[in-house]
């Protein structure tokens, strides 16, 4: 909404400076955007009124006129080329040093005088362009007869436009008029309403037209009258001014008084030229399915049955509160016109603009809900202009065809409620001047409740909160101090998952890994380069009907292509390893329901290790570096796990191991296959880790497994074992940790394996590192000795180790 | 004091020269095996000598003897505590680092700038007693519009852009992105029978809208919502005006102004006072010149849906706000491309 500050002082006494007025109308009423000050640049002795004397032809230019101007200050001469410059004329004019635009280029320039073709000019005659008004520069600017010759244009045509976004709820702010009752009620200043006065001196109406509405569910009041024997011709310059403020084209007396009076007041208002309304019958109806109409805008409209249509005796002549028909419109060979202030339901406007696409100033107000005693106010208004403006003759009474009719509606507010909702007291006083200053009638009614009539223009306004919202934004907030909440506290809700989550994101942070939040709307190639074709089948991702580009189409079911495409941006910037993760969902589809949003853990790493000078080193970061985090995070959880190899779409066989606690995958750790890796351009070997928060919790001990340290020492022992190539060495440590012997426990690491020479083919060398220890006495030599050998035994018999040089 | 045996004076001049020699750990352990060795030390094997000296000399020998070891054994001791000193010293003076040279590499992992965000903010909610809940980031159209009062028909809709699923359920489509956490207020209140309810919900949402400097369609919000007897307008304020003080620092100030959301009733947006200008500056970029900058929405629930929780709207009232979380660390660190959230550049990451 464009709010012109001179329009708006036709209503109220404006006398605080913009920047308060705009900051009291941000605090209590519309979100005030900007504002811009019209004739900012305008020096007052520089650019004045003038009057055109005469008009003459240039001697050396047929297109250029020689005009004499009186600016206050005797005659001068000026060239112009305005086609439109006549005497008689008053125009905007430009002395030297004047600060203006270029005409063509639009860029701010300082007027520099110089003979023009042979002709001195003592100044310019000026466009709207050249003022900074609008992109007009066809012709010169011509102002109101009544502008006083000499007077600075600033004051005649300086102004300050606010663009100010209302409220979906309040259709009263998308009028002129609506801004000056908040505007009086924030200042404590009378409103002046808009001349409804005119005098009837044409036929009865009912003799010119008559209404009927079909569809009383979506056309709740119709109100129609006719000015016969009006002359179209263009509107007053003020109009004209204010319209153009406003964001809207004038086009002749007619048209331009309705869309000022919507303007003005918010209703909007639609004008046929009477002599083409078929049978001078009015019906509002819905529309037969497949009906048509070519509407203003000249494009032809089909609609369907929940349409509203305005229709004549002949068919439809306009969409309801949307756009007219070319069928009836006003034009130049007008006579007679039949004006139209209705009342329509919002949400149906609402709808038949959305399903047509075609938004309008006039559905734009319809859709946010009107009050339908505005439709008689906008018609008064409305016929006084055109009384005053077209030189018509306005019909006796009114058609008023007004099925909504419903008594205004009593709203009690209880004292207490204000408190209650507020948390201060406002004082009875405050109450009522507030309500009273915004058009409500309200009513003490003691000891403790009001009662209250919202203004015809508030429709928005339903339930006692909806009056303590008006009494608190005008009173004002800042009154409201801050408190502390009461009460008692909500009994706590556990979340075990969510606090893993969190926990695990912590730990991935300390294990050296950046996060990443990537967009979780992606495109299907990129899913399917990491999920098989046969996973892709069964659990097809959900895609979005509208999405904000091509790539975020699909919602993802896997992070995998996310992280990795995040990984392979970065690589070009980094030059040793990179190590990032992501926490976030997969949306896996569910029949008939919502997906299933899947918290899951994705990392990936790879590149050169750093060297002590944080240079790439000759080593890379293996698939051992994403085992490490992934050890180090579940032993921090206290999830005991085991790993076991695996294969999987998009990971490397032989290089991908599952993490297990007992039988129960819980995730992943992989070299990503190098083909996939390509497919993100990736050339080096990278890592992947992926945990599922989901199964991960159900693992979670209750509390950490704990041991008090030992009072007796651990006696450490090194065993190196040759056993087959293919035995995996979790199976080795298994058997190890499962050894029980006189109550003494035995831990063991692997710290070296070794294929090569001195071992026979086939077969590896591992090195372990045992710690025993018992709870109730210190071991001997003999104690570790005898049980080392019963555990060498053991692992002979199951997978047919044997020592070392044994 | 008798003469004394020549073999004595000449072993002590001997041991103090050679003593006098050795300049690290490893000559003086030469030394002290040389003379002091149990087997065949000189200082040992001039004690044991003593047996060899005629019966009349012994005391007179022994005595001398003994004070040369005792002497030698002192000499040792000092020489070294000289040696060990001058090596601490040569430790802080030539062994000395260059500390300016750059530290061994960490690996050193970092959170998002928008969680560690989005966590301080939970943080301070949850000291004044609001716990955390969640809620499904796919909703339905019921949830995210018609609950929270925003039916399909009215103009309120226009605020919210949104990216709708492709899928029909009983020829109907009526799944989407939720576009704001507001659904959750709903969510929470139909799974708690009775009030209270003090809850903050962080999570994605998503607009269907161009991305700018301001503006991103994958956007994270923190709803907050209080549903109890007596929970005032005032209480609001006192919430985000703890909320806004561990954020934006201690001397901020708060202003509400009207504003409107189908959902709340009154309804607010809150500013806080401009920490980058504080209000002098015509040009500031942040509060536009204005000396505010607006945070979030906000207001008092609408007591239709207190009644749809099955809580009664003349006695419960409740307040509830919702706030952008890249918002408020664009805020918070000077960041001028919201972009740079989601564009996951390390370069950028590796800072916060
Ligand atoms: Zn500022």
């Amino acid at each position: 909404m464009k709010l012109s500050l001179n329009w708006l002082r036709e209503f109220v006494d404006v006398d605080m400076p913009v920047p308060e007025l705009a900051r009291l109308l941000i605090d209590a009423t519309a979100e005030v955007e900007s504002w811009e000050t019209i004739g900012a640049n305008w020096e007052p002795d520089k650019i004045r009124v003038a009057r055109v004397l005469s008009v003459e032809p240039h001697p050396n230019a047929d297109r250029l006129r020689l005009v004499t101007v009186d600016a206050g200050s005797g005659t001068q001469q000026v060239v112009c080329g305005a086609p439109n410059v006549a005497a008689g004329q008053n125009v905007a004019f430009a002395s030297e040093g004047a600060r203006l635009r270029d005409g063509h280029t639009g860029e701010a320039t300082v007027l520099k005088l110089r003979p023009i073709r042979g002709v001195e000019s003592a100044g310019m005659v000026l466009s709207e362009k050249e003022l900074g008004l609008s992109e007009e520069h066809e012709g010169i600017l011509v102002l109101p007869d009544d502008a006083v010759v000499g007077r600075p244009l600033v004051e005649v045509l300086g102004d300050v436009v606010f663009d100010i976004s209302t409220w979906a709820n309040r259709a009263d702010l998308l009028g002129v008029l609506g801004f000056g009752r908040e505007t009086a009620a924030l200042t404590g200043k009378a409103l002046r309403e808009p001349d409804r006065t005119y005098s009837e001196s044409g036929r009865n109406v009912e003799e010119l037209v008559s209404v009927t509405i079909d569809a009383p569910d979506l056309c709740r009041r119709f109100t129609a009258s006719v000015i016969e024997g009006v002359t179209i011709g263009p509107s007053p310059q003020w109009m004209q001014e204010r319209l153009k403020k406003a964001g809207m084209r004038p086009i002749n007396n007619v048209v331009d008084i309705t869309n000022y009076v919507m303007l003005e007041t918010g209703q909007p208002l639609h004008a046929f030229d009477h002599d083409l309304v078929r049978g001078k019958q009015i019906v509002a109806r819905r529309a037969i399915p497949g009906e048509k109409l070519v509407t203003l805008d000249g494009i032809e409209r089909e609609f369907d049955g929940e349409m509203l249509l305005i229709c004549d005796g002949g068919g439809p002549v306009g969409i309801a509160g949307i756009m007219g028909g070319g069928n009836s419109e006003v034009s130049e060979s007008t006579n007679n016109v039949l004006l139209e202030v209705a009342n329509f339901r919002a949400g149906s406007i609402r709808r038949t603009s959305t399903h047509l696409k075609l938004r309008t100033e006039a559905s734009l107000r319809f859709e946010k809900g009107i009050g339908p005693e505005m439709a008689e106010y906008a018609q008064r208004r409305a016929l006084h202009l055109f009384e005053q403006l077209t030189g018509g003759k306005v019909a006796k009474g009114l058609v008023d065809v007004y099925p909504g009719k419903q008594p205004r509606p009593t709203i009690v507010v209880e004292d207490e409620r204000i408190a209650r909702v507020l948390g201060i007291q406002v004082p009875v006083e405050d109450v009522r001047r507030i309500l009273t200053d915004l058009g409500f009638v309200c009513h003490f009614v003691p000891p403790g409740n009001y009662s209250v009539q919202p203004p015809d223009w508030r429709p928005d306004v339903e339930i006692a909160d909806d009056v303590i919202e008006d009494i608190g934004r005008i009173y004002g907030y800042d009154k409201l101090p801050a408190t502390m909440l009461r009460g008692m506290l909500p009994v706590p809700e556990p979340n075990p998952l969510m606090d893993l989550r969190e926990n695990v994101r912590d730990l991935a942070v300390a294990a050296g890994f950046q996060e990443v939040i990537t967009y979780t709307l992606t495109e299907k190639a990129k899913l399917e380069r990491v999920v098989s074709p046969a996973d892709a089948a069964r659990m097809s991702p959900l895609d979005v009907v509208n999405p904000v580009a091509a790539q975020h189409t699909y919602l993802r079911t896997t992070l995998r292509s996310s992280v990795l495409d995040t990984y392979a941006a970065n690589r070009r910037h980094a030059e040793t390893g990179l190590r990032l993760f992501e926490i976030g969902l997969e949306y896996l589809p569910t029949e008939a329901d919502l997906p299933h949003e899947r918290p899951v853990l994705c990392a990936i790493l790879g590149g050169p290790r750093e060297t002590r000078w944080g240079r790439p080193g000759p080593e890379r970061l293996d698939f051992f570096d994403a085992k490490g985090a992934v050890e180090a995070i579940f032993d921090h959880l206290g999830i005991r796990v085991t790993f076991a190899p695996r294969a999987e779409f998009g990971l490397l066989e032989g290089h991908t191991a599952e993490v297990l606690a007992g039988k129960e995958p819980l995730g992943l750790v992989a070299q990503v296959h190098p083909e996939t890796a390509a497919a993100f351009d990736i050339d080096e070997p990278v890592f992947l880790v992926e945990l599922w928060l989901e199964d991960m919790v159900r693992h979670l001990p209750e509390r950490p497994e704990y041991l008090a340290p030992s009072k007796f020492p651990e006696v450490r022992q090194d065993l190196a074992l040759v056993l087959d190539g293919a035995t995996p060495a979790g199976r080795v440590l298994e058997i190890v940790r499962s050894h029980r012997s006189g109550g003494v426990r035995i831990r063991a690491d692997v710290f070296d394996e070794y294929r090569g020479p001195g071992v026979p083919d086939g077969k590896k060398s591992l090195a372990l590192r045992l710690r025993f220890q018992a709870e109730d006495r210190t071991l001997t030599d003999n104690d570790v000795a005898k049980i080392q050998q019963g555990l060498v035994v053991r692992l002979g018999k199951e997978i047919g180790a044997v020592l070392r040089g044994g | 004091m008798p003469d004394v045996d020549p073999r004595i004076e000449g072993l002590r001049t001997e041991a103090l020269a050679a003593l006098a020699s050795a300049s690290d750990e490893a000559g003086l352990e030469q030394w002290r095996i040389t003379f002091f060795g149990r087997q065949d030390g000189r200082v040992s094997a001039l004690l044991r000598s003593i047996r060899d000296v005629p019966a009349d000399q012994r005391a007179a020998f022994g005595a001398a003897a003994n004070a040369v070891k005792v002497e030698l054994e002192g000499a040792l001791e000092a020489r070294q505590e000289g040696l060990k000193s001058a090596a601490l010293k040569a430790l802080t003076t030539e062994a000395a680092l260059d500390v300016t040279l750059p530290g061994r590499p960490q690996p050193l992992g970092r959170l998002h700038p928008v969680t560690q965000t989005m966590r301080d903010c939970l943080t301070a909610f949850q000291e004044m007693g609001f716990r955390v809940a969640e809620g499904p980031e796919v909703e339905w159209a019921r949830y995210n519009f018609d609950a929270a009062r925003i039916p399909e028909d009215h103009p309120a809709r226009d605020m919210w852009d949104t990216i709708w699923v492709n899928t029909l359920i009983d020829g109907e489509r009526n799944m989407l992105l939720r576009t704001h956490t507001t659904p959750n207020q709903v969510r929470v209140m139909e799974r708690t029978p009775e009030p209270p309810v003090r809850v903050v919900v962080p999570g994605k949402c998503y607009r269907q809208e161009a991305t700018d400097a301001t503006h991103e369609w994958m956007l994270t919000q923190i709803e907050g919502l209080a549903v109890d007897e007596g929970v005032r307008m005032t209480d609001l304020k006192g919430v985000l005006y703890g909320w806004a003080r561990k954020m934006f620092g201690a001397d901020r100030k708060i202003i509400f102004h009207h504003s409107y959301f189908p959902f709340v009733e009154p309804g607010v947006e809150m500013a806080i006072d401009c920490f980058i200008c504080r209000g002098s500056g015509s040009a500031c970029h942040t509060c536009h010149g204005t000396g505010w900058i607006e945070i979030l929405g906000a207001g008092m629930v609408h007591p239709e849906i207190i009644e749809n929780a099955g809580y009664d709207s003349s006695k419960v009232t409740g307040f509830a706000f919702g706030l952008g979380v890249e918002r408020v660390a664009l805020l918070r660190w000077g960041i001028e491309d919201i972009r740079n959230f989601y564009a996951n550049d390390l370069r950028f990451l590796s800072q916060f």
